[in-house]
């Protein structure tokens, strides 16, 4: 297969992240009308709205990307809403470049936006004894950060990591995020206060454990064809999107499971699902983890950031403390990793953090993210993992 | 245990003095499934449709653990008015090469944990409802050598 043609990033625009409460397509509505703006171009120009969807706001969070085409005033673009839990951003961008690369329209705007309850994330209402993420919190009380600890732990045991090194993480991007006018927390930590802040689940925690927000994030993705009549020689470029799912027998425990696959009768494959899942795009490029300038990767905990750092070719596994150590995933090291300052400073909001990473290395590679910005930034990943299944990743480069 | 006990999912675990959790394998390929599956093979090699029921090990090793310090949302049924840490171990079974996730046994946290050390199936009341108790599976840690 050779690689697929790229598509321009022409615009990109956030509402800030926070906790107000308001309607979902409120925050939409400013993301996608930054986005238009910043790719210079009018509502009325695109012709594909693709939306992450969001399950706790009833009936519109379903129908996302009419519920945004409706609130902008309907335009007769055509529509399509996507769900993969945390992945749910990418996997609308993926049909919107999807239908660019088809010939089937030259615009299109993707788009997520959500409202969160306060503390953890709940299964939605109501009871349903078929359902592994209603039976994980009757049965066990397994909430999302038992995972994250579960495989915090493991990194314990397996390679010898440390309190510090997790609580080194947040230092880390709370630092980087310092001056990211999107971001929810502002404010630089100490590896004292981490390790001073209560424990959710151990090894982790409060200040390891990302919070759920507010926010809204979006994409204007063109043909290139578009973007240079429109004046746009040089676009950030879509090259790869990797939407993969695990293989058969995925032998880690994943959100909500109760259990793994059993590998009694077929050997595990070579890659893990979440090594698999920036390989995807690395496949599709031809760009390797080496030619990275950075990477957003989603730290649901600290913890987990360093378990990305091996997942997506950064170092082998059990090297990731000391790439951190070494200052490499820092801004101004090797390869920075969450400069915009990830999940820690922006808490989730599920539908549309898989958007906003995209925002961010587009800021990145276009030497527009003032205050974090990672000098020379030619090529960039995002790679995150939703419940159930789904992985995304998305590779850019100027 | 209480008469007046029911499990809280029904078909998952036995509520015998040696409890074993409940799951099926395929008749095809030999793949274990907890909880059980039914209709068709996940394995993408096999179209198995027939699976047996089957009891599967008591004792595994600890693949990780952890413990929830704060009281989980809903549908959680908390047991106590004030909420009380309890532990959670994922657990790999070696002949069914699965891992299971569980509670850990009433009175033990993560300090009687460590990973790859022995754990043994018991069953244990969970929360109370309308007067009847409800049971779930746990992971009970085993005194090194003392593994049944």
């Amino acid at each position: 297969m050779t690689a697929p043609e790229a598509v321009a990033v022409l615009g990109v625009g956030m509402h800030e992240w926070g906790k107000w409460g308001r309607p979902f397509h409120e925050y939409g509505i400013d993301a996608a009308l930054a986005a238009l703006d910043d790719a210079g171009i009018g509502w009325g120009d695109v012709q594909f709205v693709a939306g992450g969807e969001t399950v706790r706001n009833g009936y519109p969070g379903y129908v996302a990307a009419s519920t945004l085409s409706q609130a902008l005033g309907w335009n007769g673009a055509r529509v399509a809403t996507c769900y993969a839990a945390c992945a749910s951003g990418v996997t609308a961008l993926d049909a919107a470049r999807s239908r660019i690369l088809a010939g089937l329209c030259d615009v299109a705007l993707v788009v997520g936006a959500d409202t969160t309850p306060k503390g953890f994330l709940a299964p939605v209402a109501g009871e349903r004894w078929d359902d592994p993420d209603w039976l994980r919190f009757r049965l066990l009380g397994a909430t999302n950060p038992t995972y994250f600890a579960l495989y915090a732990r493991r990194r314990m045991d397996l390679y010898g990591a440390t309190d510090a090194d997790f609580a080194k993480v947040k230092v880390k991007n709370a630092k980087h995020g310092l001056h990211n006018p999107n971001a929810r927390y502002r404010k630089e930590v100490t590896e004292e206060e981490v390790l001073a802040s209560p424990m959710v689940a151990d090894p982790l925690r409060l200040l390891e454990i990302c919070a759920t927000s507010d926010g809204a994030a979006a994409v204007v993705l063109t043909s290139m064809a578009y973007a240079k009549q429109h004046g746009v020689g040089a676009p950030v470029r879509v090259r790869a999107v990797s939407t993969v799912t695990p293989r058969f027998p995925n032998t880690v425990i994943e959100m909500p499971n109760f259990s793994t696959d059993s590998a009694a009768a077929l050997a595990p494959p070579d890659l893990t699902f979440r090594d698999s899942i920036a390989a995807g795009a690395y496949e599709e490029s031809g760009i390797g983890p080496d030619d990275l300038s950075l990477a957003e990767v989603y730290d649901l905990s600290t913890a987990l950031e360093l378990d990305w750092y091996e997942n997506i070719g950064l170092c082998k596994p059990g090297e990731a403390e000391r790439l951190l150590n070494d200052g490499d995933t820092t801004i101004g090291g090797r390869v920075p990793v969450n400069p915009s300052g990830g999940l820690a400073c922006f808490g989730e909001a599920v539908p549309a953090q898989a958007i906003a990473q995209v925002c961010e290395v587009t800021w990145q590679l276009r030497g527009q993210a003032a205050g974090r910005q990672v000098e020379g930034a030619k090529a960039g990943i995002t790679v995150n993992q939703g419940l159930f299944g789904h992985g995304s990743a998305v590779l850019l480069t100027s | 245990m209480s008469t007046n006990a029911v499990p809280a999912v029904e078909g998952w675990f036995t509520t015998d003095a040696e409890p074993h959790l409940l799951g099926t394998r395929c008749a095809s390929c030999a793949t274990v499934f907890f909880p059980r599956a039914s209709g068709f093979c996940r394995n993408p090699e096999c179209r198995g449709r027939e699976f047996d029921e089957i009891e599967l090990a008591r004792t595994g090793t600890v693949w990780s653990y952890t413990d929830a310090q704060y009281q989980p949302p809903p549908p959680y049924i908390p047991p106590a008015d004030t909420h009380q840490p309890f532990a959670l171990a994922a657990v790999e079974l070696a002949a069914e090469q699965v891992v299971i996730l569980g509670q850990v046994a009433k009175g033990y946290g993560v300090d009687d944990l460590a990973v790859g050390s022995t754990v043994e199936l018991v069953v244990e009341p969970l929360y109370e409802l309308d007067g009847v108790e409800h049971l779930i599976y746990r992971w009970k840690p085993v005194a090194s050598g003392a593994a049944s």
